[in-house]
């Protein structure tokens, strides 16, 4: 039995490289597609400023997308992100309000380690109290969102309250990039690395493609689980303090809805909600590409409330797609065994 | 013991009823009239419509988050057929159609592409809503024929029950009827148990699975058709996140979200439970930031408490089995 399953393990293997490769290639391809093709329509498309408007606009989606990818990759899912964007750019512009003179490296630390505190909390939940994260996130979605809603208490952050140096990092840009593009860039690449080359990142990975087999492997599950919750949360967390600086006005329904959005992003770029497959680059991809798709649809002038459904389509074409091809890689699994 | 611990759950959910309507009535002395509670359940009726057959797919051990978009699209398509001149009869029917069409869809996706019911029914419930939205854009109609917004709001005549409750009432006792009564509800159990085994004992689960969630789409018109009547308004955004309060009252009613435990007297329990609780925080001024944290706190506990208890049994019972031993 073992003897057979090792040679067909090679090729399934290869197969299942080129099937990610050929993903992310087709992915980009529909990218170009997309862009060349609304360009074409109106050059005003690929104009320097409507791009700039463009990536700002997806770069803190992008963002959520990296902590999301983690808690996917473990097959778990985390539906609070959109919470905790909302009230950490809600108390981070408090923070402000109350110490205007404030050194802006530490709102950035404060809207981390906040997240990484209410990460915790679905972590505890899911790992040790042995709730469905689905469920555990769910509630927290609602509990943290409440906090929100009693913490704002009607009231709203205005940009008249924020420090001109930390509206300045959201407009100010490095060789014509705006800032927020580059850091969401920078948490990418550093995520993409760890996630692809370190142990710690590998453990997301076996710990979603085989639970059973990752606590054999010597895995501590459930420190890892709530490691990846913590992440997730702290960098939703910072995510809030650049959705602030990026808006300037949070009330408290700052965020709402991100979730559907980010997990879309992800699952669109190929990260499989079964667990285990997947990479940033791909949910990057994905998120540029529901990004380009929705402002496209505005350049071509379609009504914006064709915006949600086609993201939903989109959501529904991808995850089909992904079930098609992996069972047709395991039909060609099975039949080359059989020969 | 597994099951008298089941019991124990749902007993203290009604439990919790009587408690929170003791507590409500502590805090005002308008709580327990007949007109509060009358309007307080009328709050809630169409949540309650759809946790019955949320109840049912979760059982299953699937989930159907589309819910409150199949009501929004149906409202929707509801009322942009009426207000295009369709007689009201016609108009209702053709927004159960929708409802039923949405349901099928999610249902094929799920049985025939085998595709996990978490992540098409996130998709559905962004493309059901934003189809709400091409249907009926930001516009909302109203006017509707006083006949059906009486049956929206109105109660059922010389009492002071809502007409949408008695229709909640009616419809789950059938459910209850048909789970624990017939042999489909009880193949719901055998399938949530233990999907592989249901079908080697030779169960339509397939069949099953897609029949709860044309039902799922049906339920959500209907609750669909009593909301646009109850506010007499059609709207794409009616309804929104209200998947949520529906999943929290299943939840909260014992059914395990890992299919094959629960009983529809838990959910009607729990729907009760969570909208006495709204009402009475309601009637005493609790700003609403307040109820969202109290749902989502009942949601979150509702699955810790029984793994937490289970957990202290286990532990109690090895314990005990350690000294029969030594």
């Amino acid at each position: 039995m073992t003897g057979r399953a090792a040679p067909t393990l090679a090729p399934s293997q290869n197969w299942f490289a080129r099937l990610l490769r050929v993903r992310e290639v087709s992915l980009v391809a529909l990218l170009l597609i997309v862009t060349l093709g609304t360009a074409a329509i109106n050059p005003l498309f690929l104009s320097f400023g409507s791009l700039k408007d463009l990536f700002l606009n997806v770069a803190i989606i992008a963002l959520v997308v990296v902590g999301e990818t983690i808690i996917l990759l473990m097959k778990h899912v985390d539906l609070s992100v959109s919470s905790v964007v909302g009230l950490s750019a809600f108390l981070s512009g408090s923070l402000f309000v109350a110490f205007p003179g404030l050194p802006l490296p530490l709102a950035f630390v404060f809207g981390l380690l906040l997240g990484a505190v209410l990460g915790s909390v679905n972590g505890l939940l899911v790992a040790y109290g042995k709730v469905p994260a689905l469920v555990a996130t769910l509630g927290t979605l609602y509990v943290f969102r409440g906090v929100t809603y009693a913490v704002v208490h009607g009231g709203q952050i205005n940009a008249s309250n924020l420090p001109p140096a930390f509206l300045g990092f959201a407009t100010g840009s490095v060789l014509g990039i705006p800032n927020l593009v580059l850091l969401v860039l920078v948490v990418m690449l550093g995520f993409g690395i760890y996630l692809g080359n370190y142990r710690g990142g590998r453990e997301y990975y076996a710990l979603g493609s085989n639970a059973e087999a990752a606590v054999l492997a010597g895995i501590n599950v459930k420190r890892r689980t709530m490691i990846g919750f913590a992440l997730s949360g702290a960098i939703a967390g910072l995510a809030g303090v650049l959705y602030l600086a990026r808006f300037g006005t949070v009330d408290a329904t700052a965020g709402t809805g991100l979730e559907l959005q980010v997990i879309a992003a992800a699952v669109v770029g190929g990260v499989s909600i079964n667990g285990g497959v997947g990479t940033l680059f791909g949910a990057g991809v994905g998120a540029l590409l529901l990004g380009v798709m929705g402002s496209a649809l505005v350049t071509l002038r379609a009504p914006g409330f064709y915006q949600q459904a086609i993201q939903g389509a989109l959501l529904l074409a991808a995850i089909s797609f992904d079930m098609l091809a992996s069972r047709s890689a395991a039909r060609r699994a099975a039949k080359g065994r059989q020969s | 013991m597994k099951r008298r611990g089941l019991l124990g759950w749902e007993l203290s959910v009604i439990v919790l009823v009587f408690v929170a309507l003791f507590g409500g009535a502590l805090l005002s002395p308008d709580f327990l009239t007949a007109s509060n509670l009358s309007f307080l359940t009328a709050n809630f009726s169409e949540v309650a419509l759809m946790s019955l057959t949320m109840t049912l797919i979760i059982l299953v051990a699937e989930i159907d988050l589309s819910v409150a978009s199949i009501l929004g699209l149906c409202s929707a398509v509801l009322g942009a057929l009426f207000a295009a001149g369709w007689p009201m009869p016609l108009a209702i029917l053709a927004a159960f159609g929708v409802g039923g069409l949405a349901g099928l869809f999610n249902g094929l996706l799920v049985t025939r592409l085998g595709l996990p019911s978490l992540a098409v029914t996130i998709g559905t419930l962004a493309l059901y809503r934003g189809l709400a939205y091409v249907v009926l854009g930001d516009k909302a109609i109203a006017d509707f024929p006083a006949f059906y917004t009486n049956l929206g709001f109105g109660s059922i005549p010389g009492t002071q029950i809502p007409i949408p409750m008695a229709l909640f009432a009616v419809l789950a006792v059938i459910t209850a009827i048909v789970l624990h009564g017939t042999a489909f509800g009880r193949s719901l159990y055998a399938i949530g148990a233990n999907e592989i085994a249901a079908r080697f004992a030779g169960l339509q689960v397939t069949r099953v699975k897609l029949s709860l969630f044309v039902l799922s789409g049906l339920m959500s018109a209907l609750a669909g058709t009593v909301y646009t009547f109850r506010f007499a308004s059609a709207r794409a955004d009616n309804a929104s996140g209200f998947e949520l309060s529906v999943i929290a009252a299943v939840l909260l009613g014992g059914v395990s979200i890992f299919g094959g435990k629960g009983s529809v007297v838990g959910t009607v329990a729990a729907v009760f439970l969570i909208g006495i609780i709204n009402g009475a925080l309601t009637i005493v001024d609790v700003s609403n930031e307040i109820l969202t944290i109290v749902t989502g706190l009942l949601l979150i506990f509702s699955v810790l408490l029984p793994n937490l208890l289970a957990r202290v049994r286990s532990a109690r019972e090895r314990r005990a089995r350690g000294r029969a031993v030594s």
